[in-house]
């Protein structure tokens, strides 16, 4: 019983991590590239590093905070630019050979020896000489501080039946959002009557009301203590997750609009909109620059609790951006959030499960987290082949292929 | 439609349209009274091969024009050419080309369509996965919401979405696809596609349509109502060029014909005097365009050994001259 507790405790510490959220923000971006104007950016990565690299060394250079993430994400700004203008008018796979490049160069870059001064090379830059200008922001105190303050311990001397029951209120919770998702998406379409559709509002509310008892039930049963502010405490999370939040709701406000109409105007056909007088470049280039954006405000919240180092932010987290997006669902709002949260947590579970249960004559500790890859991947095939829309995605759009 | 193109232009009526034209020598590269669409020295090279080169043309505003030729004569190219989608390989040495008055040379396929100047494709180019609606609402121009800056907040847009919105909808009951306005566009049929692209290139109010076959895989119930559809755009005074391979269409609708034969203008006149230009049987119509090879009379043994006996001597005429040869 022990043993299933740490290893939750470990995957629900991992699905708040600040490193998630980061990478959360990074999909956010990518999926106004990928999912929305259908823009092959495989160097996602590439705008992270920048993004921490002008922020980190800013701070390092006494520069305050607020300019130090301008410099940032105008390095990301600089950086899309110059991938956009020789790539966005040729056709897509260009830009997907030169974005997955152009980050590779990044990283080399940042490892020279010659750049030991500026980027610390291979090393990478220390965290504790920069972060201080950030935790000193902090307003919550010294101390820890347990999530949420009421929880198990409160009730019946924390016996393990309580525990249980904060479980079962969360799969109960998880099982009700399902259902009641998948009977709005059915009165979703356009035969059903209007009574029905006028329901949506209060229908939403109810869904976010039981997200939010499902959450609690969680965090009641597997209570979470950092410090309140220190380098990894509840602070750097916070500020993380409102992050995200902010990043939704402003790419929410940007699809809803016409904009995000053009957006998907060239995802489907460059050339009818340009038949419809529209500059499809122009389009594109906005895309890829708000897209590059978030990536590199995902980069700097990535470094906020721990160092910036180059191979940290390389290949894989694109990969990694990729498979959670995919995973939750392209162009869609929430899915780049429950995508990347659900691909974290689960690769922790995996890992854990694997140390735990697995001795290590047949599977080494580092063994482990290989196979948690493994396991990712294989799952990742099996999405694309049966749920190719993801979980929040809709299976009407992929009717028809372009 | 605009306040300014509903009701009806004065070239509705068939004798003024006549009358308009009468004047024009039907010769290639004639003058029209009124050209909406001027273009001189057009060429594009494909390697050795000279795909369209068109000295002068003048469309007539107001009327419809049809530009027929045989496979391969260049007349989607041509279009291409003029809609900026492709640019002429006489770029830089006397190709120019107007439109309204504006001179198009230097500007893209999207500044084109910004112009007016508005086409659909050969084959069909709905944006499959978005709804029917959104498919129409792409179609109108000078969108304020389609700003960066402005999309992010909804009251700086809200007014002109719902009129665009209204409009659409007109548009989309006019070609009868309203109930389908929630649909994919990628469900709909090849000529629901056809019907869709038509009406969303009239969302932006466009002086000039230009069509590349569109009647090609319609069928014919749904033909008539295209007909309809393009004669009624030409009545509230706007221009239709179109591309198009079936006979009767181009008789039945156009005002003038336009005839390309490898890349060149080789004859132009009202469809009647047109089509019985020899240049044009020989390049394109054939001897027999008139009879109708799927009516099983004209298919009879008699009518059979008739054309067999004539391509006999066809044959053997062509022998001979390539007998004289030395």
């Amino acid at each position: 019983m022990d043993t299933i507790l740490d290893i939750l405790g470990a995957v629900i510490r991992e699905a708040i991590s600040p490193g998630t959220a980061a990478v959360a923000i990074a999909v956010i971006g990518l999926n106004l590239h990928f999912g929305y104007t259908g823009l092959l950016n495989f160097g996602q990565s590439g705008f992270m590093l920048l993004g921490a690299y002008g922020f980190a060394i800013s701070l390092v250079h006494d520069i305050p905070l607020p300019l130090a993430v301008l410099i940032g994400l105008g390095l990301a700004f600089v950086f899309a630019l110059v991938l956009g203008i020789p790539t966005l008018q040729l056709r897509g796979d260009y830009l997907a050979i030169v974005t997955i490049s152009a980050a590779e160069i990044i990283r080399f870059v940042g490892r020279l020896a010659n750049l030991k001064d500026l980027t610390g090379g291979a090393q990478g830059i220390q965290g504790r000489t920069y972060q201080p200008a950030f935790v000193d922001l902090s307003f919550f105190g010294d101390g820890s501080f347990t999530l949420v303050p009421f929880n198990y311990t409160d009730v019946a001397d924390g016996a393990g039946w309580v525990r249980a029951l904060g479980g079962l209120v969360f799969a109960a919770c998880v099982v009700a959002v399902v259902v009641l998702v998948r009977r709005a998406k059915r009165a979703d379409d356009p035969a059903a009557a209007p009574a029905e559709r006028r329901r949506g509002l209060v229908h939403k509310l109810l869904v976010a009301l039981i997200v939010v008892i499902g959450l609690y039930a969680v965090f009641f049963a597997m209570p979470v203590t950092y410090g309140r502010s220190g380098v990894n405490g509840w602070w750097v999370r916070a500020v993380a997750w409102t992050l995200v939040a902010l990043s939704t709701l402003v790419v929410y406000l940007l699809v809803r609009s016409p904009w995000g109409r053009l957006l998907r105007g060239v995802r489907e056909d460059e050339d009818a909109m340009r038949s419809l007088g529209r500059n499809v470049f122009a389009i594109k280039m906005q895309s890829l620059v708000i897209g590059g954006l978030f990536g590199a405000l995902g980069g700097m919240v990535y470094v906020l609790a721990s160092t910036v180092q180059p191979d940290a932010l390389g290949r894989q987290i694109t990969f990694f951006a990729y498979t959670a997006l995919l995973l939750g669902g392209a162009a869609t709002i929430l899915g780049p959030v429950l995508g990347t949260v659900l691909f974290f947590s689960a690769r922790i579970l995996i890992r854990e499960s694997a140390r735990a249960y697995v001795p290590d004559s047949v599977m080494s500790t580092q063994q482990t987290e290989q196979f948690s890859f493994i396991i990712v991947g294989v799952a990742l095939v099996l999405l694309v082949i049966f749920r190719p829309q993801g979980i929040l995605g809709n299976k009407r759009e992929l009717r028809f292929n372009v | 439609m605009s306040e300014t193109t509903i009701g009806t232009s004065s070239l509705a009526d068939p004798a003024a349209r006549r009358a308009l034209m009468s004047g024009v020598t039907p010769e290639p590269g004639s003058a029209k009274r009124d050209p909406i669409l001027k273009v001189d020295k057009i060429e594009r090279r494909f390697g050795g091969i000279t795909a369209v080169d068109v000295e002068h043309l003048e469309v007539q505003r107001g009327i419809i024009t049809a530009l027929i030729g045989p496979n391969g004569a260049g007349k989607t190219t041509f279009f291409n050419l003029i809609t900026g989608f492709d640019k002429p390989s006489s770029a830089g040495s006397g190709a120019h080309w107007e439109f309204d008055g504006r001179a198009l040379d230097k500007t893209s396929a999207s500044s084109v369509a910004q112009a007016g100047m508005v086409r659909t494709f050969q084959l069909t180019k709905s944006l499959n996965r978005m709804t029917v609606m959104d498919n129409m609402m792409l179609g109108a121009q000078g969108q304020a919401g389609e700003n960066l800056l402005k999309s992010v907040f909804k009251p700086l847009w809200r007014g002109q979405e719902k009129a665009v919105e209204e409009k659409a909808r007109e548009l989309l009951a006019r070609f009868k696809l309203l109930e389908k306005k929630d649909d994919y566009a990628g469900s709909l049929s090849g000529g629901q596609r056809k019907l869709l692209e038509m009406a969303r290139a009239l969302m932006s109010d466009p002086k000039m349509i230009m069509l590349d076959e569109p009647m090609a895989g319609v069928n014919p119930a749904l033909t008539q109502s295209l007909l309809g559809h393009i004669q009624s755009l030409r009545d509230e005074g706007m221009t239709v060029l179109f591309v198009e391979h079936d006979m009767h269409v181009v008789r039945h609708i156009s005002d003038w014909v336009v005839v390309m034969a490898e890349g060149r203008v080789v004859a132009e006149g009202p469809a009647d005097t047109v089509m019985s230009n020899q240049a044009v049987i020989d390049a394109y119509l054939g001897a027999h365009h008139d009879t109708d090879l799927g009516d099983d009379e004209v298919l009879s043994e008699s009518a059979l050994e008739e054309i067999e006996a004539e391509v006999r001597a066809d044959e053997a005429a062509h022998e001979k001259h390539e007998g004289d040869k030395p």
